[in-house]
């Protein structure tokens, strides 16, 4: 089993920490895993995007060319990335940010209002834990006690407040 | 120990606390620029010198007065900063200090670009500086390695009284992956009986120097120095070898371009085309007799790299005519496909 996963978005939505979060689950779950950010002259605004592998074998090639699944919360990485996804990979859409729909038949596209359902929960800036609760819980890749651990691990210890939030948005993109 | 997720840059700084490195001297840049932040956090805290030199010239040369001291020393940098450091690295060389040298390359020439690429490996492995000297360079292809080299570095270091450079890029000193680290706390290191540290009155003053006019005496310094290198060459080479019994192809690539090989090898393997790699971890001490070793059994090799061909070189010489050396690469900081790499196999297969 190996999962070439690729989140993206603009700067500022949490896109590198949601890669965080599901290597450091895929890491409790006795995974090997890789994570390699977009770096560069990105800034909160600008696009960013973050490759993560998991995989029961070690990872070669720590970088995504062709995902299995693509996490995407804006239209120019939708327009970017929805042709580079595997055939029958997922596709998950932040359908609040992104009006298009995908027009490929050969993936399963998932769309979810995860900006507009963060706001409405009063979880201004979690909207990334939607997408990756959804992505879960369409690819089962790891399950949600390890996905939560990983959250643990990956909130900086000052930060440690945030933890609770995090996980309610994640629980809340895994059941929608 | 449990495993803990770490960008390459952040773990190489922490590998070197780790072996004992109190001093760092450091100039800020894309793509490295992590290391140095490490150290401004974690040195102060462990009774270490953190210091952002004015310039990367400037840090270079505190690592020289720091080796001189006896202490270990490090800097990083990125291409166009490791440019600036050479005359240091020079000197360093000349008077047989160790340090650790890090360099997370980007793309050249120039200020070039921020995105990985391995077109510093001739300044690495060829001198860089002036004079007669070598660098032992290691390229790490993992952030575990990464640590375990880093490491391993100070301790090469000081063993041969000599610079040991950490080549990386981009892409290694920002990706996270797993790591431990080995148990290194409580290492006694050897006395630095040649360190400038004060007589106290009780010894003759040592000398830390690289000048030497009279051409006999300088002679025998740099021949002494050759027979040391020469030791290296013999007892210090380090590669990963894949699939050389029965491989037609074998490719030649260090660093986080053969990992990108081994997708192009399993792309092969699917086809039928049986591929080996040799994967240089010290680009000086080269490999070189394992390179001539399987260019008797190949059809043909094929360097791949994020450069426009500088390695090739070196594994030209090493294979010295028993089979044809191929080269692949793209550079700039554009990163070569596992596609692009196979096409490359599937042609001279």
């Amino acid at each position: 089993m190996t999962r070439e996963i690729l989140f993206a978005g603009f700067g500022g939505q949490g896109i590198l920490f949601c890669g965080k979060v599901a290597a450091y689950a895929g890491l409790v779950s006795g995974l090997e895993v890789s994570w390699l950010p977009s770096y560069g002259p990105e800034m909160r605004g600008g696009t960013a995007n973050c490759h993560v592998i998991l995989s029961d074998k070690p990872v070669g090639s720590p970088i995504v060319n062709n995902p299995t699944d693509l996490v995407v919360m804006n239209l120019p990485s939708f327009d970017k990335f929805e042709k580079t996804v595997a055939k029958g990979g997922n596709i998950i859409i932040d359908s609040s940010l992104i009006g298009k729909k995908s027009e490929r038949e050969d993936i399963n596209v998932h769309y979810i209002p995860a900006t507009q359902m963060a706001n409405d929960m009063g979880l201004g800036k979690l909207a990334n834990m939607i997408m990756l609760g959804k992505m879960i819980s369409v690819t089962k890749i790891i399950s949600f006690e390890q996905v939560k651990k990983g959250i643990e691990k990956s909130v900086p210890p000052s930060k440690k407040d945030l933890i609770e939030s995090n996980i309610r948005a994640f629980e809340a993109g895994y059941n929608y | 120990m449990d495993k803990v997720l770490m960008k390459g840059n952040e773990a190489i700084a922490e590998a070197a606390i780790r072996a004992n490195c109190r001093h760092f001297f450091g100039y800020p840049i894309t793509p490295q620029t992590e290391i140095s932040a490490y150290m401004a956090k974690r040195m102060p805290k462990i009774g270490g010198t953190f210091l952002q030199a004015e310039s990367e010239i400037a840090a270079i040369n505190m690592v020289y007065g720091a080796a001189g001291a006896g202490v270990r020393a490090m800097t990083s940098s990125s291409s166009p900063g490791i440019s600036l450091k050479m005359e240091g690295l020079s000197y360093i060389a000349g008077a047989d200090l160790p340090c650790v040298v890090v360099n997370i390359v980007r793309a050249g020439p120039g200020l070039g670009g921020i995105q990985p690429a391995q077109s510093d490996y001739f300044q690495a492995v060829k001198g860089g500086g002036h004079g007669d000297y070598r660098v032992i360079v290691v390229a790490p292809a993992s952030i575990q390695e990464a640590v375990d080299s880093t490491i391993n570095a100070f301790d090469l270091a000081d063993k041969y009284r000599m610079p040991v450079m950490i080549i990386g890029d981009g892409m290694l000193g920002q990706m996270m992956e797993p790591i431990t680290f080995p148990e290194t706390a409580g290492k006694a290191l050897a006395e630095k009986e040649w360190a400038t540290t004060g007589t106290k009155m009780t010894r003759k003053p040592n000398i830390i120097n690289s000048l030497y006019i009279q051409p006999e005496e300088l002679e025998k310094i740099i021949m002494a120095r050759q027979k040391k290198y020469e030791d290296i060459e013999k007892s210090e080479v380090k590669y990963e070898a894949e699939g050389l019994d029965d491989a037609e192809i074998v490719i030649v690539a260090y660093g986080t371009t053969a990992r990108i090989v081994k997708a192009a090898m399993a792309l092969a393997q699917k086809s039928g085309i049986k591929t080996g790699l040799i994967r240089p971890i010290t680009l000086w001490p080269f490999p070189k007799d394992i390179i001539y070793k399987t260019a008797k059994k190949a059809k043909a090799i094929i360097s791949v790299e994020m450069s426009t061909g500088q390695m090739v070189e070196d594994v030209r010489l090493a294979a010295n005519g028993a089979c044809p050396v191929y080269f692949y690469g793209r550079t700039g900081g554009a990163v070569p496909q596992p596609k692009a790499i196979f096409e490359e196999i599937r042609r001279y297969a």
